[in-house]
């Protein structure tokens, strides 16, 4: 058994997570080798490879991996969430309106009580997805695409353009961990919300696989019908884990409001809850699965800006930005018969005699 | 029985109205309260709504130059929905067709109208279908979702757009191929050529153009296409259960990809028409919102061609007249938005409808098809 260990913890990794993970791993292998060696010299390499680079991708990746562990909740337990674009996008501003009014407060009280709106807000926005989609019977995708719509109108209604957030997270470095070269500034040197966002994703894995809410949720999504019959109130639990998702969601914009950029921008969000759904897919419906495709979008999204950093002028500026867009349709096209669904996700279940 | 006739016969063209009127009337209602709860005076604003949409001619002339394009769109989700798909990518294929339309009507000076000018708008129609019948390849070829696909591909065709009009930059980057080199700094391609523009109906300050009847046009031939073809008998077969319409021998891998390729082309024409007819060029801030407002009006339009053209003539109405609202109450015109995001609720969730007027559950399915139902399989 421990003779093949090595050989059988990759084989694991790899048919649980598929290549998603190895990429993942790469990259993090290249980052060590590239910056303990004198090839940080090379220019490219430090563009592709280099401390900056790996700092903005996990920057990038927080939102991300956010999302898709919202999209993982609502989808695990057979409700599909296209909708986290605009509950990130409301809990982002209801994060930024929370920031404005308490600008007063100690700066830790206010952004503490702002993260909770944000989620509080997110959370109720799931809320209202579940509702559409169970109680009304709506069908999911427009239920998700009337949130967005809803998110984006109400929050131009609402955003008041002088309005200024004064402070947002800053980094706490771990004592001890953020000495260790290469590693340590990557990840153990960051604001808050970074760190809750990595937890998130053992919170949630542990969640999903370890305990008897995990399992049911599983079961509620795989098969409603059985779930039922041993007592499982499908219904609630698909309320309860879309009404979490969509706070995991919210948790996302206050990330990009508090701790990213400090201030609201209309449509701010920027196309990363479908990112986030495309993480969620690719990562086949697994916390860290999702982590590291998260990673792998949050890499390109980081390339696109150390290219224009590094003043590289002989590609077009907007084809480098296309670089996520484009790196997420060709992630989910190469999935084909490689990644499945919960079974009874986007069905609206009724119990016996009750339609 | 005469009469008993006559009224069930009203019923039929009255029912499919039911709903969505009553939507409409709701989204109204809860964008009042919004409006209370925010501090304006609703009726200040829909009185301003109202006048600015039809209050005088110029009122009128707003409202159809806004319906145009909402139509063309509203065709465009309208119809990828009878087949099942869900295009959520028209303003991508919007913004497509209208930098194809420009660089066909920026050039070839000297063509006369009847050549140049439908040229124009064809190239605007391919630009969209490019665009629209990638998500239906990858869909039929790698299963991937139509909704991710577009909706990325519109972030590509937003920056692509961008880019051909590019004026620039400060550190030497070299400007877009369609940028107008009088215009300094500033990002947007010259004038198109008189022999590619749109004939006005009603000039400035009117300014509503021939396109009415393209958009017209396209709504009708969508519904023939759609209940009075074989190729439309096959769509609508594989939205309805796609595993029978395999086995009863339908090509449902043409049928899905060349769907999307129409969709895309209606959603490029009306970025054609918008360019060529009313914009006379095409700047970055051109285009995209109609795009996603062409889903409510398909909903709202019941995903019927008739329909779509009922909805789109009141979302124009609703744009047409949010400037004058905003001007004469100070209420933002961003509760337009909020308002046709209701809609959009209202309508795609009768049950909510059905709910709130007590109205008893009718046996026919009124919904229209179900989109998706999973992200899995084709």
């Amino acid at each position: 058994m421990s003779k093949n260990a090595p050989v059988s913890v990759f084989h694991r990794l790899r048919k649980r997570y598929g290549n998603t993970m190895i990429l993942a791993l790469l990259l993090v292998v290249m980052a060590i080798l590239v910056n303990l060696t004198p090839l940080k010299e090379q220019t490219w390499l430090r563009v592709l490879f280099g401390i900056s680079a790996l700092n903005f991708t996990l920057r990038m990746t927080v939102p991300l991996v956010l999302g898709a562990l919202s999209g993982i909740l609502c989808e695990r337990s057979g409700i599909i969430n296209i909708g986290i674009e605009g509950m990130m996008l409301a809990g982002a501003f209801a994060g930024f309106v929370a920031k404005t009014s308490t600008n007063h407060w100690p700066l830790a009280a206010s952004l503490i009580f702002s993260v909770a709106a944000a989620m509080a807000v997110g959370g109720l926005m799931g809320a209202v997805h579940a509702l559409f989609s169970i109680r009304f019977r709506m069908d999911q995708i427009i239920s998700g695409t009337v949130i967005i719509i809803l998110a984006l109108g109400a929050t131009s209604y609402l955003y008041n353009r002088d309005a200024i957030a004064e402070g947002k997270f800053s980094s706490i470095p771990i004592p001890g961990l953020s000495q260790i070269p290469v590693i340590g500034p990557i990840l153990f040197d960051n604001p808050p919300i970074t760190y809750l966002a990595l937890i998130m994703v053992v919170v949630v894995h542990v969640g999903l696989f370890y305990t008897r809410w995990g399992l049911r949720t599983r079961a509620v999504g795989e098969h409603p019908r059985a779930a039922d019959t041993v007592g499982i109130n499908v219904n609630l639990y698909r309320y309860v884990n879309t009404s979490l998702g969509g706070m995991l969601a919210g948790l996302a914009g206050a990330f990009l409001v508090l701790e990213a950029v400090g201030q609201f921008q209309e449509g701010m969000t920027a196309g990363r809850g479908f990112i986030s759904l495309a993480a969620m897919i690719f990562g086949n419906w697994n916390p860290f699965g999702a982590l590291a495709a998260a990673t792998l979008f949050g890499y390109t999204q980081a390339l696109q800006n150390e290219l224009l950093l590094a003043g590289v002028t002989q590609v077009p500026r907007q084809f480098i930005s296309m670089l996520p867009y484009v790196v997420t349709i060709v992630a989910v096209s190469g999935l084909v018969g490689r990644v499945r669904p919960p079974a009874a996700e986007g069905k609206v279940y009724e119990t016996e005699g009750s339609a | 029985m005469a009469t008993a006739t006559s009224t069930t016969g009203i019923r039929r063209i009255l029912r499919p109205l039911l709903i969505p009127s009553l939507a409409l009337l709701s989204a109204l209602l809860a964008g009042a309260v919004v409006m209370v709860l925010s501090g304006d005076d609703p009726m200040a604003a829909y009185s301003g709504l109202f006048q600015g949409a039809f209050g005088d001619g110029k009122g009128w002339a707003r409202t159809i130059r806004k319906t145009i394009p909402f139509v063309l769109t509203g065709l465009s989700v309208a119809l990828a929905f009878k087949v099942s798909l869900f295009n959520i990518g028209a303003s991508g294929q919007f913004v497509m067709g209208s930098v194809f339309a420009v660089a066909v009507g920026i050039n070839f000076e000297g063509l006369p109208v009847f050549i140049h000018l439908p040229l124009a708008l064809i190239a605007g129609i391919v630009g969209g279908m490019l665009w629209g019948a990638i998500p239906g390849i990858l869909k039929v070829y790698t299963g991937a979702h139509e909704v991710i696909v577009t909706i990325m591909l519109n972030y590509v065709a937003s920056l692509f757009g961008g880019w051909t009009v590019y004026a620039g930059g400060t550190q030497g980057q070299t400007p877009g191929p369609l940028w107008d080199r009088t215009a300094g700094a500033i990002s947007e391609t010259p004038d198109v050529l008189h022999s590619a523009q749109i004939p006005w109906l009603f000039g400035p300050p009117y300014r509503v153009h021939a396109g009415v009847f393209l958009a017209l046009a396209a709504a009708i031939l969508v519904w023939w296409l759609i209940y009075k073809t074989p190729l439309g008998f096959e769509m609508r077969t594989v939205g309805h259960n796609m595993r029978a319409a395999r086995y009863a021998g339908i090509r449902v891998n043409y049928t899905i990809i060349l769907t999307m390729a129409l969709a895309g082309g209606l959603a490029g024409l009306a970025g054609g028409i918008e360019t060529l007819g009313l914009n006379h060029k095409f700047a970055p801030e051109f285009g995209g919102a109609v795009g996603f407002d062409g889903i409510t009006v398909a909903l709202l339009g019941q995903t019927h061609p008739i329909g779509v053209l009922l909805a789109a003539f009141m979302f124009g109405a609703l744009d047409g007249g949010a400037a004058t609202m905003q001007f004469q109450s100070g209420v933002p015109a961003d509760i337009i938005q909020i308002i046709q995001a209701l809609v959009l609720a209202f309508v795609a969730a009768p049950l909510i409808i059905r709910m709130i007027f007590r109205l008893r559950q009718q046996t026919a399915d009124d919904a229209g098809s179900a989109v998706s139902t999973s992200w899995g399989g084709t």
